[in-house]
């Protein structure tokens, strides 16, 4: 069960749970020494969720659809069978294109490991999966723009297929 | 009323596209529900947090000191803080890109932000225990040391492809 909600994994929630008491710790801090300051705050804290909220919707919908389509099984048959130039693109691109949270991701990838794939399909899939988001385009364009976004994400994924023929080679 | 529908166009039409997809495919259409259920209760509970410390650093931190730690004179000490911003984050990188635009908004320079959204993506240190944790030490430290050189390039790139006028437009669209 590769898409186990994350809140599941001990880490993850530690980490959420981290956020939660810096946050609020900060909350407590800023109104201890500024009322209106922390209103503010708040305010600005919904007003740029709301600013990104179509697109997140939107975008809550379409990884459902992806994961949906694209099954776990379908990923395993991809990158544990096809090895080679191959299933290194097709680790890239499908790293690319899903947004599953590192958690539920790392084990996915040493389950791959022990059934075969090879180290430089799940190097590639590892690093698309996290530096290259197609899904997440709409929002990163929101803050920097369709050139920097698009020349960023083609970067990140080239430089992505460099990590994986670096530890293809060394692992 | 309008605005509304204007605004949410996109997100409608995936679901009229989800709706269509789940009566042809029942058992497509209806994992697709329940991952975007599942996907959706994960980020809601992440979000709050990081929205909070967004709208606190946006108040508490001037524009004036974040151009001097992280601005366009702040050099290898800038880079540097960037670098840990991100790395000691938590949360997936969508949840990186308003803060990004805050930091542009007190005055980083764009290739600090590049930095930041490097490091955001992949070598948060919590994430990182939990990769050498999965994949073993090797994978994860050679895979670090790449990223990090990695990370560089992509700041490199993305700021030289940018001439000075689009690089105000970014600046624009985060005012």
């Amino acid at each position: 069960m590769p898409y186990r909600s994350v809140n599941k994994y001990w880490g993850a929630a530690m980490f959420i749970y981290i956020l939660y008491v810096l946050a609020g710790t900060g909350l407590v801090i800023s109104f201890y020494k500024d009322r209106n300051k922390t209103k503010m705050a708040l305010k600005k804290a919904w007003k740029s969720f709301e600013n990104i909220l179509p697109q997140f919707l939107s975008i809550l919908i379409i990884i459902g659809l992806v994961l949906a389509i694209l099954s776990p099984d379908m990923i395993t048959n991809i990158l544990g069978t096809r090895s080679g130039i191959w299933g290194v693109l097709g680790a890239a691109i499908i790293g690319s294109v899903t947004l599953i949270p590192g958690f539920v991701a790392f084990p996915l990838a040493a389950a791959l490991l022990k059934n075969g794939a090879g180290y430089m399909q799940i190097a590639a899939f590892v690093s698309t999966l996290m530096m290259v988001g197609i899904v997440t385009l709409p929002l990163e364009i929101k803050t920097f723009g369709k050139r920097a976004t698009i020349i960023r994400n083609i970067s990140a994924f080239l430089f992505s297929l460099i990590v994986a023929f670096v530890i293809g080679v060394l692992l | 009323m309008k605005a509304f529908f204007k605004r949410y166009r996109v997100f409608l039409l995936l679901i009229f596209i989800n709706i269509v997809i789940g009566l042809a495919l029942p058992d497509i259409g209806l994992k697709s529900l329940s991952l975007t259920k599942q996907n959706f209760i994960e980020m809601i509970s992440v979000i709050p947090p990081i929205f909070i410390l967004l709208g606190l650093l946006d108040v508490w931190v001037d524009r004036a000191t974040m151009m001097k730690y992280t601005g366009k004179g702040s050099g290898l000490k800038g880079v540097l803080i960037a670098f840990l911003l991100g790395s000691v984050a938590a949360g997936p990188l969508y949840a990186a890109f308003p803060i990004a635009g805050i930091m542009l908004k007190k005055g980083s320079s764009l290739f600090n932000v590049f930095i930041f959204i490097g490091a955001w993506s992949t070598t948060k240190i919590p994430m990182l225990t939990f990769e050498a944790a999965s994949l073993g030490l090797t994978f994860t430290l050679t895979r670090l040391a790449l990223s990090i050189i990695g990370i560089l390039i992509i700041a490199v790139t993305a700021e030289k492809a940018l001439n000075l006028e689009q690089q105000k437009k970014i600046y624009e669209l985060n005012q």
